[in-house]
């Protein structure tokens, strides 16, 4: 194998990596703001969830009590969430900035508190995290051409929340399309006076949609400290969620585009580090810090209307007022 | 009705953002408590720490100072019916073109520099504005999202400029060369106890009485606020809209842009990566709680400053409580004036015999 189809093959892998985290709080972003609520406070979510897994991973010694804990915060960050846009109608976009403010906030706090560390979590040993999974075959495929290491380099060798991240696309997809949740899902972000017409409560609805944000978030912030890192540190999402935002719009609030969306980031992240020094045909020597700012760049030319419009869910970021 | 209940009545704009304050401030107590530290005790060292002497309270009014600027970045859009998250890429931008007046002005102009750099720092806010607001107006961008975007954009600008292009000679860490000490805001350290305090203090009072003024007495403060207030009926008024938008989100972007007057020529004397320091974002939680008027975010901007000196306090003489408290405080502040703002109201208006508004 050629030293460029190695470097292409670990780019690949690294943006599978990075991808993950991103999928998983767009797919989160996804059922919000189908379903009528903006949601910019995804990082607040990821960032609560990293936190509460390293932390109960890091006293239980158990990953699954990691995953349990990540989960269980991003849901309560959601429900909280829910109360003030859904219930106290407030600004939907001022409660994702309170949350996101208040978890940069306390999870340093609590880990200082906890942990006798400046705002981290002790680094966790491997039976606390979540390991490396070889895909069955892996090995013994190796030796086909161009199949073999794709499969075996690429594809296989992560950890099981990237896999879920990468079976949760057609799954929502098809939840979105096929089941009478997502078909009113959908509904009550375009027109919540029909649901409710229809005898279906809009606040539930839009509560459920929060919760599945909000396990989505925890997924993702679990990935980031427990299975990707060893342990919580100050900031760790650093802007993932807003990205995750961006991706969401990117793809148009549908699942396989907005996944596609995020790997387009995650490669454009991946390849950025491998890319100093590198002259490229034609653009000679581009600087690293401005191809990180690509995907933000990308965004604004969608939401310009350039790359073809967006349109968003109808209702999305105006609170409902029950008639009944 | 009693002349008692009537008194409160009146108070009642001042009342509600007190009372969701307080919450605030006790669930944060909770958070102290949970640390195993005294929230009474915390709460003397905070005070202490941000009012003790002169010099804490120079830091104080140092913090307070960037919380008026980009309390009003984010308030007077919001006068618009605009939200504006880009406060910390327009300072960003307001940092680099002041930084570029000082360093390559300042050794022909000397102090005539410094109106130069400060109408500098205030063109780079407005013009990382003008994009989103442009792209508002004509193309219906979402501008929270376009604003966030700028703020990604801002900082992989900068930091690509501190380490390829402005880093000092011989330098390791990405900041630029020292400005020439004539381009240095004129400090005011001396008047309470050596500080970082400097005129740009002065400045920021004067841009909130100008704000109010603006915003309550001119033509085009009032087309702003009729823009915002109903953009239908405004334009049916004759007004244009999407002037009044573009003006109040690049007025924001300007005032934005001056946080860096402060950060940069009065106090760090240097661009450095990452000057804006979460500013632009708690700008919004000063609005919020200065309820969008001028007043109320120069006494909201006093608390987040006190709180600011007094958490640096704070942290080391309670070591088990960060400094990380501060921005807990800040976002239950945000959750609980701006999120849960009705949590109360309602109650309230019962409790006065008014009417509960719908």
């Amino acid at each position: 194998m050629s030293d460029t189809g190695a470097e292409l093959l670990s780019i690949l892998a690294a943006t599978l990596r990075l991808a993950a985290p991103l999928v998983l709080a767009a797919l989160g972003g996804l059922f919000c703001e189908r379903s009528g609520i903006i949601d910019i406070g995804l990082e607040g979510k990821m960032l609560g969830a990293a936190f509460a897994a390293a932390a109960a991973a890091a006293a239980t010694g158990s990953a699954w009590a990691g995953l349990g804990a990540g989960v269980g915060v991003a849901v309560m960050l959601a429900l909280i969430h829910a109360f003030a846009a859904v219930t106290q109608r407030g600004d939907q976009v001022v409660t994702g900035m309170a949350l996101n403010i208040l978890v940069a906030g306390l999870a340093p706090v609590l880990a200082t508190s906890w942990f006798h560390l400046d705002g981290t979590t002790p680094a966790l040993a491997p039976t606390a995290r979540f390991a490396s999974l070889a895909l069955p075959g892996a090995s013994a495929l190796a030796s086909v051409p161009l199949f073999g290491p794709l499969y075996g380099r690429v594809v296989s060798g992560h950890n099981g929340i990237l896999y879920v991240a990468a079976l949760a696309v057609p799954a929502i997809a098809l939840v979105l399309r096929r089941t009478r949740f997502g078909l009113r899902l959908r509904a009550v972000g375009e027109n919540p006076d029909a649901v409710e017409t229809a005898g279906v409560s809009v606040a539930w609805l839009r509560y459920r949609a929060l919760m599945l944000t909000g396990v989505l978030c925890g997924l993702a912030g679990a990935y980031l400290s427990i299975a990707a890192g060893a342990g919580f540190s100050r900031n760790m999402t650093a802007g993932r969620g807003y990205l995750a935002l961006a991706a969401l719009i990117f793809g148009r609030w549908r699942p396989l585009p907005v996944a596609l969306a995020c790997l387009l980031f995650a490669f454009a992240d991946a390849a950025q580090t491998r890319l100093q020094g590198v002259a490229l045909p034609l653009l000679g020597v581009v600087p690293v810090e401005l191809v990180s700012a690509i995907p933000y760049a990308l965004t604004v030319l969608l939401l310009a209307g350039f790359v073809g419009a967006a349109r968003a869910p109808r209702a999305l970021g105006i609170p409902y007022r029950s008639r009944g | 009705m009693t002349a008692g209940v009537l008194l409160l009545r009146r108070a009642e704009p001042a009342l509600i953002p007190l009372i969701n304050l307080t919450a605030a401030l006790i669930l944060s107590a909770l958070v102290v408590l949970a640390t195993g530290a005294d929230p009474i005790e915390a709460m003397i060292v905070l005070a202490r720490g941000a009012a003790g002497d002169g010099a804490s309270l120079g830091y104080t009014l140092y913090y307070t100072t960037n919380f008026i600027l980009a309390g009003l970045a984010v308030a007077l859009p919001f006068h618009a019916g605009i939200f504006n998250i880009g406060g910390e890429g327009q300072a960003y931008m307001g940092g680099l073109l002041a930084s570029l007046v000082c360093l390559f002005a300042g050794p022909a102009l000397g102090w005539a520099a410094i109106p130069l750099a400060v109408l500098a720092a205030a063109a780079g806010g407005a013009l990382w504005a003008l994009a989103p607001a442009w792209l508002f107006v004509t193309r219906g961008s979402h501008v929270v999202i376009t604003t966030i975007m700028f703020n990604f954009i801002a900082s992989a600008v900068m930091t690509f400029l501190l380490i390829n292009v402005l880093i000092a000679p011989g330098q390791n860490s990405p900041e630029s060369a020292a400005f020439p000490a004539a381009t240095w805001m004129p400090s005011l350290g001396s008047l309470l106890g050596p500080s970082p305090l400097n005129l740009s203090f002065p400045l920021a009072l004067l841009l909130a009485l100008a704000a109010w003024v603006f915003l309550r007495w001119s033509r085009r403060g009032f087309e702003l606020r009729a823009a915002g207030a109903n953009p239908e009926a405004a334009r049916a008024a004759g007004i244009s809209v999407g002037f009044a938008t573009v003006l109040a989100l690049v007025l924001g972007g300007a005032l934005a842009g001056l946080v860096a007057v402060n950060e940069l020529m009065g106090a760090q004397h240097r661009l450095l990566l990452d000057f804006p320091a979460g500013y632009g974002f708690m700008g919004i939680a000063v609005a919020l709680m200065g309820r969008n008027h001028p007043l109320g975010i120069c006494l909201a901007a006093l608390f987040f400053g006190a709180l600011y000196q007094g958490g640096t306090e704070l942290s080391f003489d309670m070591p088990q409580v960060t400094r990380d408290i501060v921005v807990v405080i800040e976002g239950l502040a945000v959750l609980f004036c701006g999120a849960l703002e009705n949590l109360f109201r309602s109650r309230i208006a019962r409790w006065l015999g008014r009417q509960v508004p719908a």
